[in-house]
C-alpha cells in the first residue's frame, strides 16, 4: 500500500527556495489565464501585451521603474511592521497623508531653492505619514486595538481627507472642475533622468532598502524587532519594551510610505489629485510577502510587480479590461505563494507499507 | 421629532442589513477559530452574483441563493489554505479580498447601468401595525426579516445546542475538542464555508434589495466594517445587530444631511463610518483590557495540526 507521509523539513534546499515562488507565480498566471479565457479574452494575447508593454522597449522599462518606486518604498515600510507581526495594512492611507503634507508645504511654505524644498517635503511627508501610522501603533501597543482594522479604516479616512482638500480649498481654479491642486512649481519637482519619467525616488528606494537591510540584520534594534516578531514572550522576559518598539516601528513604517506618496506626486504627477495612488499601498503588501520580508529582495519583486502594473495599464488601454483584472492576478499570486509555504515547511513523501 | 426619527431609524435598519449579514457570517466562521478577512471581496462577489442572476432569471431569490453558493465556493480556497495547509490567515484573507474585488469588477462590466425590480417591500401583518416600531422594523423586504430570524437562530445555536457548544469548543481549544473525538478540521471547514456564504448574501442584499443595481466597488468598505463589528459585538449575534444598525444609522443620516444640502463638505461626511469604527474599536479594546469583556475564540487565527504539540 502506498501512503503519503508528511514530515517537517529541517532545512530548505536552494533549488526549492527558488522554485517555489517561481511555481507560485506561474500557476497564478495560468489560473488567471483560464479566468480571462472564460471571459472571452485570449490569455496569450493579454499576457504578451502585458510583457511587451512593460519590458519590451526602453519606454516600457522606464515606466516599470516608475511604478516600482512607490511599491518598493511602501513595501519596505510594511515589511518592517510585518517583521514584528504588526499587520499594517495602512500603507495606502499613509501614502495619501504623505502626499497631503507635501502639497501643504508646496502651498504654504514654498521656497525657491530646490534642495531646501526637497528636504522640507521629505521631512514633512515622513513625519505626517509616520504620525498617521503611529496612531494605530499606539492603540495596538497600549490597548491591543486590532491594527488591521484601524489601519484599514484610516486608509478610507486619508483618501476622503485628500478629497476634502482637492475638491475644496486647494482646488486649482484653472482645472476646469477636476479635483486637483495647481501644478507644483519647478523647485518642488524631483529630478528626472534623461527623457524618462524615472525620478530621484529610485535612489531613495535603493538607499532605504540597504539601510533597513543593515538595520534589521546587524543592529541591536533590528535584533529586538526580530525577537518581538518571533517570540513576544521571550522579548518581554528579555526586557524589550514592546509598546515603545511598536510605536517606533509603526512611525518608521508610515514615514517611508509617506515618502512614497511625496515621491509619487513631486516626482511624477506634479500635483496632488483625487485618487492619485493606484493602490500602491495594497500591492506593497504582496511585494513584501513575496519577498519574504527581505529588504533587498523587495527591490527585485517591486520591479516584477511594477511590470505587472504597467501591463495592467496597457490591458486597460488596448484590450479595455478594467484595471482591477490585475487585482485578480495579484490575489492569485498571493494564494499560490501561501500554498507554497506549506512545501517549504513540510516534506511530502510516498512511502510503501505492507498491510497488516 | 418622531416624523424625522422614524424614517431615519427605518433607513438605519435597511442600510445596516448588508453589514449585519456579513457580521453574522464572520461570527460563525470565527467561532470555529478561523479568521476570514476576505469579507469585502466576498460581499462584492455576492453583490455581483446576486445582481447578475436576478437580472437574467428575474428571480431575486435565485440571485441570493447563487450569491450564497458563490460565497461558499470562494471561501473554499481560503479554508483549504488556512485549515489544511496551515497558511497565514491574514494574508490569505487579503488575497481573497483582492480576487473578489477584481473578479467582481471584471465580470460586472457589462451590468453597469442596468436595473432590476429586485426584492419587494411588504409590511408584516399585525406586527407592522405597532406604532413606530412597525414602521421601523416591519415595513421592509423579506431579507430584512430573515436577518432578524438569523440573529436569534445563531444566538440559540451558540448557546443552546450541542453542535453550537462543540463549535465553540473547537474555536477555543481545538486540542481538547480533538481529544474528546470532535473532527476539528471538518467542523472548521463547514462553518467557514457557511459563514462565507452568509457574508456574500450580505453583498447580494446591497444589489438585489438596497440599490437594485450593480456598481463597481459598491460595498465601499462595508466588509471591513463588518470585521470590526465582530470585535465590537464580542462575537455575540444580538450585539452584532445593534452594531450593524448603529452603522446603518450613521449612513442613513449622512445621506439625509447630504440631501438636505448641508454645508459640511461631502468627503468629511463620508469619513464618518470609518471614524466611528475606530472609536468603537478603541472603546471595546480599552474595556477588554480592564477585564470587563471577554468573548474572543481563544484559538482564533491559529491552524490546528493533530500531530503537533505546543
Amino acid at each position: 500500500m502506498r501512503m503519503l507521509k508528511i514530515e517537517k523539513r529541517l532545512n530548505l534546499p536552494l533549488w526549492l527556495n527558488l522554485s517555489i515562488p517561481l511555481a507560485a507565480v506561474t500557476l497564478a498566471l495560468l489560473t488567471g489565464g483560464i479566468f480571462l479565457g472564460f471571459l472571452g479574452v485570449s490569455p496569450l494575447k493579454a499576457y504578451s501585451e502585458m510583457l511587451i508593454s512593460s519590458l519590451g522597449d526602453s519606454y516600457g522599462i522606464s515606466e516599470t521603474l516608475v511604478k516600482a518606486i512607490p511599491l518598493a518604498l511602501a513595501s519596505i515600510g510594511v515589511m518592517l511592521s510585518f517583521k514584528m507581526l504588526i499587520w499594517n495594512i495602512g500603507a495606502e492611507g499613509q501614502i495619501f497623508i504623505g502626499a497631503l503634507a507635501t502639497a501643504a508645504i508646496v502651498r504654504y511654505l514654498p521656497v525657491s531653492n530646490p534642495a531646501l524644498m526637497f528636504i522640507l517635503m521629505f521631512l514633512s511627508s515622513a513625519i505626517a505619514g509616520g504620525c498617521w501610522a503611529s496612531v494605530a501603533g499606539f492603540l495596538k501597543a497600549r490597548w491591543q486595538v486590532n491594527e488591521i482594522i484601524t489601519t484599514l479604516m484610516m486608509n478610507y479616512i486619508a483618501i476622503h481627507l485628500v478629497d476634502f482638500f482637492v475638491y475644496g480649498p486647494w482646488r486649482d481654479p484653472a482645472s476646469l472642475g477636476f479635483p486637483m491642486t495647481p501644478p507644483f512649481p519647478d523647485a518642488a519637482r524631483l529630478m528626472q533622468f534623461g527623457n524618462s519619467r524615472v525620478h530621484l525616488g529610485i535612489f531613495i528606494a535603493i538607499i532605504f532598502a540597504f539601510l533597513f537591510y543593515w538595520l534589521i540584520g546587524w543592529t541591536k534594534w533590528g535584533y529586538e524587532i526580530r525577537v518581538i516578531g518571533e517570540n513576544p514572550r521571550a522579548a518581554n522576559f528579555a526586557g524589550i519594551d514592546y509598546v515603545k518598539n511598536v510605536v517606533i516601528v509603526m512611525f518608521i513604517s508610515g514615514a517611508i510610505a509617506g515618502i512614497a506618496g511625496m515621491c509619487e506626486i513631486a516626482g511624477l504627477q506634479g500635483r496632488l489629485q483625487h485618487g492619485f495612488s493606484a493602490s500602491f499601498g495594497y500591492t506593497a503588501i504582496i511585494v513584501a510577502w513575496l519577498a519574504r520580508l527581505h529588504p533587498l529582495v523587495i527591490l527585485f519583486v517591486s520591479l516584477l510587480m511594477g511590470a505587472l502594473l504597467v501591463g495592467g495599464d496597457s490591458l486597460q488601454i488596448v484590450m479595455h479590461l478594467p484595471l482591477s483584472s490585475i487585482l485578480v492576478i495579484q490575489g492569485l499570486i498571493l494564494f499560490f505563494v501561501l500554498g507554497g509555504e506549506f512545501f517549504r515547511r513540510y516534506r511530502i513523501q510516498f512511502i510503501s507499507r505492507k498491510d497488516g | 421629532m418622531l416624523d424625522i426619527l422614524v424614517p431615519i431609524l427605518s433607513a438605519a435598519v435597511r442600510s445596516g442589513t448588508p453589514i449585519l449579514y456579513a457580521t453574522l457570517g464572520e461570527i460563525l466562521t470565527e467561532k470555529s477559530g478561523v479568521m476570514n478577512l476576505g469579507l469585502e471581496g466576498l460581499m462584492l462577489m455576492g453583490a455581483f452574483t446576486g445582481f447578475s442572476v436576478t437580472f437574467s432569471t428575474g428571480s431575486p431569490w435565485l440571485g441570493i441563493l447563487a450569491a450564497f453558493i458563490v460565497g461558499a465556493l470562494l471561501t473554499t480556497v481560503h479554508a483549504f489554505l488556512c485549515i489544511t495547509m496551515g497558511a497565514n490567515q491574514v494574508v490569505s484573507g487579503l488575497a481573497l479580498t483582492m480576487i473578489g474585488t477584481g473578479a467582481s469588477s471584471l465580470l460586472g462590466r457589462s451590468y453597469i447601468g442596468e436595473t432590476i425590480d429586485g426584492l419587494e417591500k411588504f409590511t408584516v401583518p399585525i406586527l407592522g401595525r405597532i406604532p413606530f416600531l412597525g414602521d421601523i422594523l416591519f415595513s421592509h423586504d423579506a431579507m430584512v426579516y430573515i436577518s432578524y430570524i438569523l440573529v436569534f437562530l445563531l444566538w440559540w445555536f451558540f448557546s443552546m445546542t450541542r453542535e453550537g457548544l462543540n463549535l465553540r469548543a473547537i474555536g477555543d481549544s481545538p486540542r481538547t475538542a480533538d481529544s474528546v473525538g470532535l473532527n476539528v478540521k471538518r467542523v472548521r471547514y463547514i462553518y467557514t464555508l457557511i459563514g462565507g456564504g452568509i457574508v456574500a448574501v450580505g453583498g447580494a442584499y446591497m444589489s438585489v434589495a438596497y440599490t437594485k443595481m450593480w456598481g463597481d466597488l459598491m460595498t465601499a468598505g462595508r466588509g471591513w466594517i463588518a470585521v470590526a463589528l465582530v470585535i465590537f459585538a464580542i462575537w455575540h449575534p444580538l450585539r452584532a445587530a445593534f452594531g450593524a444598525y448603529l452603522f446603518g444609522g450613521v449612513e442613513a443620516s449622512q445621506l439625509r444631511l447630504q440631501a438636505a444640502g448641508t454645508t459640511i463638505p461631502t468627503p468629511l461626511l463620508l469619513m464618518l463610518p470609518y471614524v466611528l469604527t475606530i472609536i468603537v474599536l478603541v472603546i471595546i479594546s480599552v474595556r477588554k483590557g480592564k477585564g470587563l469583556l471577554f468573548g474572543a475564540p481563544a484559538s482564533l487565527g491559529q491552524p490546528f495540526y493533530r500531530e503537533e504539540r505546543e
